[in-house]
């Protein structure tokens, strides 16, 4: 049985190992035919006369990664700070589980929720947007983070050791500057550590980002305007796509991958340096 | 009497006048709270009114056409994709999770790769998955877009969730049941299917229900996998769409906002009940 429980235990290696296989064997060649640099810096994306150049949705996922992280962040890390050291115990019984439905919500739902509210506000507010935007975009993904950056700043806020607190409060601070200068700064990578994890989140954000981005394949021309990421890149043109156009697909997958690939390194590190 | 380790509304104020600042951040993480929540109830409120008085029965018509689009067989389908995913996943999860808490030994290469290879998976967006299945499962083993492909997908995304909740759930149970089986005479492997399994099921119970929120959650990783086909399965090669696929797809067509709604609705219910049954669970672990 010892053999049959560390097979299984390798499975995860196995997968691994079988998706870096699969999109690199799939999407390297494309890379070389259109040459890396025209693949990865290349201005315009034109299957039809085929020039694959994918800067407009490495682009595009930055901006509205930013974007979001804009919204989210501040909020997130400051109602974590609110759940782990001002919430009352009968109010977080209430909150806690609400953080996890936030979490659990589907992104379609998410991504609906944009369409239907989002977009016409935009386009009331500015008429002479269509809606579907970076700003759209940023707003529902800003939203959309805020459970990974809450759960992970309020385990680190919370771990960090009671004595801090009460030394801020014995030198005569207020609980309030306690709590954001002396606990705050000792929770800082974990703290950090929940942010990269939510830029992951946000970059790998496929279906609600396709609802209410308007996905132009364009170089990104300001918050009011459409832009397409590289998930929604893919989504988008798999369907119909067929040969070096299909392949130029999984080599934006590729991108992606290598981008989580780097983030979730980045991750554990700031993770492992926090424990030591 | 009032206890001198408590401050009443007035002092609080008094402090308040004193400090500023103190004042502001204590608004600010208020407010942001506030926001977080207000969101939440904001969605959920506004897609319950809106998608409720469309929830009607011919929505659970059994077959599917462009002039009732049905979400009965969108619905059986979940539940078949659910299912199996889990019979592939749960297993193999849990034994690897046995693996590691039970018989690695510490400082184990193979059991470091093993771990960060979990933390990879985990960290992998749902369009990448989505992609290797339909290259993989889809292509390569010439399953065509079907259950099958959907499933093993889905059971790949959900692999590293159920590893690491139940190794959570089998390190707190306490080593004391181990020396003890041990001493009255149990091998490893009866102590672990007689004495740690039974009192970890629990967690490992939260772990799976959180594994099928994701995968009734789950889009992008199934329209290149399962396909997007509205029927009720024949066999596990068939093409089927879940739910979540199928309210894509409503929304997209622009035809049928109302019964988008609906179908956002019935998620919605899906996720909150999977929800507080996770909680449930959960908070009877920490009592017991």
């Amino acid at each position: 049985m010892h053999g049959v429980f560390f097979l299984a235990a390798c499975v995860s290696i196995l997968a691994v190992g079988l998706i870096c296989l699969f999109l690199f064997i799939n999407g390297i060649p494309a890379m070389s035919k259109i040459g890396l640099f025209d693949f990865l810096l290349g201005k315009s994306w034109k299957p039809s006369d085929n020039i694959y150049g994918i800067l407009p949705m490495i682009l595009g996922s930055v901006y509205v990664t930013a974007g979001a992280l804009i919204i989210g962040v501040p909020i997130g890390i400051l109602t974590a700070i609110f759940m782990a050291r001002f919430c009352p115990s009968k109010l977080y019984k209430l909150l806690k589980p609400a953080i996890g439905l936030l979490a659990g919500i589907p992104s379609v739902v998410y991504g609906f929720f944009g369409l239907v509210v989002i977009v016409p506000m935009i386009r009331e507010l500015f008429p002479d947007s269509k809606g579907t935007s970076m700003l759209a975009a940023s707003l529902l993904l800003g939203m959309m983070v805020l459970p990974t950056i809450i759960e992970v700043s309020e385990s680190a806020i919370r771990a960090v050791p009671n004595s801090y607190y009460e030394g801020g409060l014995a030198l005569g601070a207020s609980h309030e500057r306690s709590v954001f200068f002396t606990v705050l700064p000792a929770a800082k990578s974990g703290i950090l550590a929940g942010v990269i994890l939510g830029i992951g989140r946000v970059i790998g954000e496929t279906m609600a980002v396709i609802m209410v981005a308007g996905n132009q394949p364009r170089m990104p021309q300001g918050l009011l305007k459409g832009v397409r990421t590289l998930t929604s890149n893919i989504v988008m043109e798999m369907g119909y796509a067929a040969d070096l156009h299909r392949e130029a697909l999984i080599a934006t997958a590729v991108v992606l991958f290598v981008f989580i690939l780097l983030i979730n390194l980045l991750f554990s590190l700031i993770k492992g340096r926090g424990k030591e | 009497m009032k206890p001198i380790n408590q401050q009443t509304l007035r002092q609080k104020m008094m402090a308040y006048r004193r400090s500023p600042l103190s004042f502001v951040l204590f608004l600010l993480v208020s407010l942001s709270a506030l926001f977080t929540m207000a969101v939440l109830l904001f969605l959920i409120v506004y897609i319950l009114i809106k998608g409720l008085p469309h929830l009607t029965p011919e929505l659970f018509a059994w077959e599917y056409n462009s002039e009732n689009v049905s979400m009965l067989p969108s619905i059986i389908n979940t539940i078949f994709m659910t299912l199996l995913s889990l019979l592939i996943a749960a297993p193999i999860g849990i034994f690897a999770a046995i693996y590691l808490v039970e018989y690695a030994k510490r400082g184990n290469k193979v059991v470091k790769v093993i771990r960060i290879t979990a933390e990879t998976l985990s960290g992998i967006p749902s369009i990448v998955y989505g992609l290797f299945g339909m290259l993989f499962f889809v292509i390569a083993l010439g399953w065509g877009n079907s259950i099958l492909s959907g499933a093993f997908t889905l059971a790949i995304m959900i692999l590293p969730l159920i590893i690491r909740t139940t190794e959570e759930a089998l390190q707190s149970v306490p080593d004391l049941y181990r020396e003890a089986s041990f001493g009255l005479g149990a091998g490893r492997l009866r102590t672990v299917f007689r004495v740690v399994l039974p009192s970890a099921v629990p967690g490992i119970l939260a772990g799976i229900i959180l594994a099928i929120g994701r995968i009734v959650g789950e889009t992008a990783a199934l329209i290149y996998t399962a396909g997007t086909v509205a029927e009720v399965p024949s066999s596990l090669f068939s093409s089927a769409r879940t739910l979540s696929v199928h309210m894509y797809n409503l929304s997209q067509e622009g035809l049928y906002f109302n019964q988008a709604y609906a179908t956002a609705v019935v998620l919605l219910l899906v996720v909150i009940c999977i929800n507080s049954l996770s909680n449930f669970i959960a908070k009877r672990i920490t009592k017991g």
